[in-house]
This record gives structure tokens, sequence and C-alpha cells, in this order.
């Protein structure tokens, strides 16, 4: 039972590109600040998977260890966005984004 | 039998992802966005990484996602009020991301597939090999890492506060 003699690499590149677009897909589609959060969410786990992808075809386990940073860095980013995200809501009654476009040229 | 349960595993990793896009009720996306994570970890038990595959469940499913149910349950998210872009926007997204994603398996159709120097090694996934090569070789970034979680929970705290004065 091991997927790396049968599927080849080429695969999972293909999927997880897939997915990565699926991601900015969402971030361009929606207009709700939590669904963007979630797609980027999707982005990182394509990255993640590609990650752990070539560190099982190289055996070489520095590949999942960087994924484990990653997940650290994604449960940080997660938790301060959606601190942002709740301060937004207090002060415009909105989860749209289109509402913060004080920066906008 | 491994290359149908990649086929099915990849098919429902895309359509959950996808519905994760385009459903309009904010919960029903997390929820998508639950299943996408487990047929993930799906693929990870396939590629012989068993503790990431665990971690993976642990940490995206039961905290970050019950973090967003959370949050929009609180903020009482739902159909009603959820902000719509115009059909023209919703049109050049879903045409930008289909270019970038020729551009993407355009790059990675000339790629030349890469040969694996070391020898082949069923059990890196397992716990042992990965504790040995995280509190060894990655023990600085490791640290780190905790101070990058403290300063997250530090400014969480600070943003949450009402006001400051």
């Amino acid at each position: 039972m091991n997927a790396i003699e049968v599927i080849p690499l080429n695969w999972y590149l293909l999927l997880s590109t897939v997915l990565f677009t699926i991601g900015v897909l969402g971030v361009l589609f929606r207009r709700n600040a939590i669904i963007i959060f979630m797609s980027v969410e999707l982005m990182l786990n394509a990255i993640n998977l590609l990650l752990v992808a070539f560190s099982s075809y190289l055996s070489d386990s520095k590949g999942q260890v960087f994924v484990f940073f990653i997940m650290a860095v994604a449960a940080a980013e997660v938790a301060v966005g959606l601190a942002i995200l709740m301060m937004v809501y207090r002060n415009t009654k909105s989860s749209d984004i289109n509402v913060l476009n004080k920066l906008k040229w | 039998m491994i290359t149908y349960l990649f086929s099915f595993l990849s098919f429902l990793a895309i359509m959950f992802a996808l519905m994760v896009v385009l459903s309009k009720n904010p919960v029903h996306s997390v929820l998508y966005l639950v299943l996408t994570f487990f047929t993930i970890a799906g693929h990870y038990v396939l590629l012989n990484a068993q503790f990431l595959a665990a971690v993976h469940i642990i940490v995206y499913a039961g905290a970050i996602m019950v973090l967003f149910l959370f949050v929009i349950m609180l903020l009482n998210l739902n159909k009603e009020t959820e902000p719509q872009k115009s059909v023209w926007l919703k049109a050049s997204a879903a045409i930008a991301s289909g270019l970038l994603l020729v551009v993407l398996v355009g790059s990675l159709r000339g790629a030349d597939t890469i040969v694996a120097t070391n020898a082949f090694n069923p059990n890196i996934g397992l716990i042992e090999k990965l504790g040995k090569t995280l509190f060894g070789e990655f023990l600085l970034p490791f640290e780190v890492a905790s101070i990058l979680l403290l300063v997250a929970m530090v400014g969480a705290v600070m943003l949450g506060k009402r006001s400051i004065k």
C-alpha cells in the first residue's frame, strides 16, 4: 500500500495547483472577509500537500517539518485575522470588505 | 486500487473546495472546508505521512475551523446578510483564476521529473524520524514558532478588547 510507487509526482503537482487556483478564485470571487480568510487557508493547504508530496517522493523529512511551521503560522494568522475582523464588524456592523475603502486610491 | 483512491480523494477535494467558494451560506462554506481538510488528510495518509495527517485533522478541523464557525455564529452571518459582487466582477474573477490555472499547468508541463537522491524510506512520516529532524536540525525555528504563537495570542487579546484607555 504505497502511493508513491503507483502515482506520478505530476499528479500531485496538478492537484495542488488546482486547489491553489480555487483559493485564488475564492479571494477574487467573494466579498465576505471570512470567506476570503478561508480561501487563504485553502491556498496554504494546497502548498502543504505539495510539500508533503515532495518530501515523500524524495524520502526527506525536512518537507514535513516545514508543513508543521506552516500550520503554526496559519494558526497565528487566523487568530489575529479573526480578531481584526471582529473589530471591523464592531465598528462597521458588516463583514463586507468593500466597506473598508479608506486606503483605496 | 491506489490510483482509484487517489482519483476519488482528488475529485472530492476539488468539489468540496469549489463548494467552499460557491455556496451562498457562510456556515455551509465552513463545513465544506472541513470536508476538504479531511480529504487532504486522506492524501497525507496515502503519502505515508500518518502523523502529519493526525496533526492536520486536530489543528485544522479541530481548532481553526471551530474558530471560524464560532466567529460566523457570533457575527450572525447568514444567507440574507451575505454581500454579493456584481456579475461582471464575478466573471472577471473566474476568468482571471482560470488563466492563472492555465499558466501554472503550462509551466508544469515543461518541467523535468525530479530524481530521488536518498534511498526510499517508508518511515519518514512516522513520529520517530520526524521528531529527530524537528528537535535536531530545526530546533531554533521551533522555538521561534513558539514566540510567534505567543505574539499572536497577545495581539488577538489586544485587538479583542473593547477600548484601550
